[in-house]
């Protein structure tokens, strides 16, 4: 009886009881589903694409953070590390390569070192002029911001070029097998490049909280939060105008429905993939950011890629109405089911109840809440 | 060749040879110290710079003193990432590792401090587990191969509840008071909750639980559970991005940071930088002085790091972690030494560092003579205790310079409870393992 009475009664009597708490547990929930929903949007943006779970988006939106505090420290003058020294050179190393992605070749050749050497004197170059003029940080981190993406677009070509073309037409199991390659390799490299303190991120972002005031009682909601579910909107809109209204758009769905069909009509499959991994990696750059500023950057921010897959498996891969809608109900579930279902369970369910949700869901829709529904003939 | 020449030769070797032998002169024969270490992982940043004062030290005693009685030290890392099956595998790896095979290991883990002592107490290994692992192994009749001086998690609990105490007027005034527990949900996190349950019960304050799945990088609800209890005082058992995120939410529902205490994995640098001024005021329990200007701080970076020998960044020696290996490596160093007395012997190894461990009485004077005076409390190991002693203090971070100060003077932790709770666990295992205890008369 009492198991039963903690179960269905005491926790909503709570919520009546408490209507400020349950308003400040609902709009967190609400505010934390949205940066779920960041990382799962990289997943399904690539998958979209090529039919491949991603499993090194939490490592990019590490990597990506990383570079962003290793430029912005550099040009702010910091006492130059070794770290410093080699991510720079290498994040110039990355566009240079990345410029010969640009030239379109299939293969680094003599003829196009000339471009690779004028991208890579020109980010050190350009850098250390920075460095030296010692300008105020509200001009460096759009600076910073810029060259990031920059380094994820090379590094996409870098992918496409490395990862992705020997493999096309291959199983997509061993596609996946080789993001799972791609996921320890860029842990590796970010640890060499920026090393393994945890780098404090701050690019201006609010950081105090904003207070409610109702007549039963006040509501505490973090600026930083806010800030990020307005960015998340404001992507979702962008992506939603790019994958549904331009060409580029259309040929990524064509692409996504049958590589081969896709190539034969025209499109170039290899240009597509690039984009993708580059709209992914600005994607992991903006969830970086967001779980960046609060706990600093570290490398456990790659574990942040948990967080996503039980959005995924609840908006379905293939969606970006879904894992935005994912994660808003993974978001307010876990937090409402941890604080108002605490005297039942004793804490420390987060982890595990999202996947709860998520295999609850499953088995009244398989294919995921905006998943397209596979219906193949025997 | 005749007898007179051979007669003269000798004496002639002799001469020469003995005052080398007088000076100690560097032996071939070398100590093996295995560092488990985590430089990678997501709990590198707490593990890197204890990895470094640990391995500077070592390298210190081998470049000032030639070693401990002319034995060199070979410090052999092996990476574990915090994952205990992992540091499972680096320990069969090492053990039998250079001359004197693994002299001690010292695991920087909770859990694979449990993994270990069955193997190591086999293994004839001592196990210095400092300030961490299980508690109860500070019964040494029990647990002969392991130590965890100079305190425990459950002193270091008893510690806190005394200061509270205090701030509160008195222990009388803590009836009625809810103190939270905001820990790792981990064998690590746990540790201090029966402890805690005890004093609840004593002195009448309500504890509360809120555990933190690994790696702790999301606590909303955590925090929420906080802003809605409203404890009076909050203890953290945290580690990695755990403490980051719980300073940092902690800041942001504006909890007095005054109120709020971290066990000592949870007052580095790393834990309140992050946060930034929010941080302000935040306590943790601590062994150790927080200082950088020690007398040994100036030799290692002068012989080590002027010379490019040092294992990390020159401005990062003295930092709270940095210290924390140090002083481990301090301990595990005059262990050696007093092995070498104990057994007249250079030639050691594990089993006879054992004794020397046991025998460990470091006190104020001889800290002055390491160049550490005034860093850590005296600490006195017996064959019963393993703990030493056990005293904490708290210091609080100071945001505007980026340093911590003393908060309090060293606290004397409850023994009484301490002792009774670490008899009561000890007795069950020995009972679970049939481990006959060591008669310590």
């Amino acid at each position: 009886m009492e198991l039963l009475q903690a179960l269905f009664v005491s926790p909503f009597m709570d919520m009546w009881n408490e209507p400020a708490f349950f308003i400040e547990t609902f709009t967190k929930g609400l505010l934390t589903g949205v940066l779920y929903s960041l990382v799962a949007l990289g997943f399904v943006l690539i998958f979209k694409a090529s039919g491949v779970f991603n499993f090194a988006q939490g490592v990019m939106a590490l990597f990506a953070a990383l570079t962003l505090v290793g430029l912005l420290e550099f040009m702010q003058g910091k006492d130059m590390t070794a770290n410093h020294l080699v991510g720079m050179t290498v994040v110039a190393a990355v566009v240079a390569i990345g410029m010969l992605g640009l030239k379109k070749v299939n293969k680094i050749s003599s003829v196009q070192a000339p471009y690779a050497l004028l991208g890579f004197c020109a980010v050190v170059g350009f850098a250390w002029i920075l460095r030296t003029i010692g300008l105020p940080n509200y001009i460096l981190i759009p600076f910073a911001i810029v060259g990031t993406i920059i380094t994820m677009i090379a590094l996409a070509y870098l992918i496409e070029i490395a990862v992705l073309r020997p493999l096309v037409n291959q199983e997509l199991i061993i596609l996946f097998m080789s993001t799972l390659g791609l996921a320890y390799v860029l842990e590796g490299v970010g640890d060499l490049l920026w090393g393994s303190d945890v780098k404090i991120l701050d690019i201006g972002l609010p950081t105090d909280i904003y207070i409610a005031e109702f007549p039963f009682g006040d509501v505490y909601i973090e600026q930083l939060d806010m800030v990020a579910a307005v960015v998340a909107a404001a992507m979702v809109i962008i992506l939603a105008i790019f994958f549904n209204k331009t060409r580029i758009g259309r040929a990524l769905r064509a692409v996504a429905d049958d590589h081969q069909a896709a190539m034969s009509v025209g499109i170039p499959l290899k240009t597509i993939w690039v984009i993708v991994w580059s709209v992914a990696g600005i994607v992991a750059m903006v969830a970086g950011v967001m779980w960046g500023s609060s706990s600093g950057v570290q490398f456990s921010l790659s574990l942040i890629a948990l967080k996503a897959l039980p959005v995924l498996i609840l908006g379905g891969f293939t969606s970006i109405p879904g894992a935005i809608v994912g994660g808003l109900i993974i978001g307010v579930s876990e937090k409402l089911a941890e604080v108002f279902w605490y005297d039942l369970h004793g804490g420390a369910i987060e982890n595990w109840f999202a996947y709860f949700v998520a295999l609850a869901f499953l088995l009244f829709r398989p294919q995921g809440l905006f998943g397209e529904k596979i219906i193949e003939r025997i | 060749m005749n007898l007179k020449k051979l007669a003269l030769g000798a004496l002639a070797a002799a001469v020469v040879a003995t005052p080398m032998a007088l000076s100690t002169p560097a032996s071939a024969y070398e100590y093996t110290i295995p560092g488990l270490v985590y430089r990678t992982g997501p709990y590198a940043p707490n593990g890197i710079p204890f990895a470094n004062g640990y391995a500077d030290y070592f390298k210190l005693l081998n470049e000032r003193d030639g070693g401990i009685g002319g034995v060199k030290l070979n410090v052999v890392e092996c990476e574990t990432g915090y994952n205990t099956k992992v540091g499972v595998e680096c320990y069969e790896n090492l053990k039998n590792e250079g001359d004197s095979g693994a002299m001690v290991f010292s695991p920087l883990s909770t859990g694979i401090t449990y993994a270990l002592i069955p193997k190591a107490t086999e293994d004839e290994i001592p196990i210095f587990s400092m300030g961490y692992g299980r508690t109860s192994a500070a019964d040494g009749t029990v647990f002969p191969w392991v130590f965890n001086f100079p305190t425990t998690y459950w002193s270091q609990a008893t510690a806190f509840v005394k200061y509270v105490g205090a701030q509160e007027g008195g222990m009388e005034n803590l009836k009625g008071k809810k103190i939270a527990l905001v820990y790792h949900n981990s064998a690590y996190g746990k540790e201090p909750i029966k402890t805690l349950e005890v004093l609840a019960a004593d002195l009448g304050f309500e504890l509360m639980l809120l555990p933190v799945d690994h790696p702790g990088q999301e606590q909303k609800a955590t925090w929420l559970q906080v802003r809605r209890a409203k404890p009076d005082w909050i203890f953290m058992w945290g580690w990695g991005v755990m403490n980051q995120v719980a300073i940092k939410e902690a800041a942001s529902i504006k909890y007095p940071m005054d109120h709020f205490i971290g066990v000592w994995w949870s007052g580095s640098e790393n834990d309140v930088l992050p946060a930034g001024d929010g941080a302000n005021g935040y306590l943790a329990g601590t062994f150790h002085s927080p200082s950088n200007s020690l007398p040994v701080h100036d030799q290692i970076r002068d012989m080590l790091y002027a010379n490019g020998n040092g294992a990390g960044e020159v401005d990062r020696v003295g930092e709270v972690l940095y210290n924390r290996g140090m002083l481990n490596a301090m301990f595990i160093a005059e262990g050696i030494k007093n092995a070498q007395a104990i057994h007249g012997t250079t030639e050691l190894r594990g089993k006879h560092l054992r004794d020397g461990l046991e025998a460990m009485d470091i006190t104020e004077a001889r800290l002055a003579e390491l160049g550490m005076g005034g860093f850590t409390p005296e600490v006195k190991v017996t064959c019963a205790d393993h703990e030493g002693g056990g005293p904490v203090r708290i210091q609080q971070w100071n945001a505007a310079d980026q340093k911590w100060e003393w908060a309090s003077d060293w606290i004397t932790p409850m023994s009484d409870v301490v002792r009774e709770l670490v008899m009561a666990d000890s007795a069950a295992y020995a009972a679970e393992n049939n481990i006959t205890p060591v008669d310590c008369n």
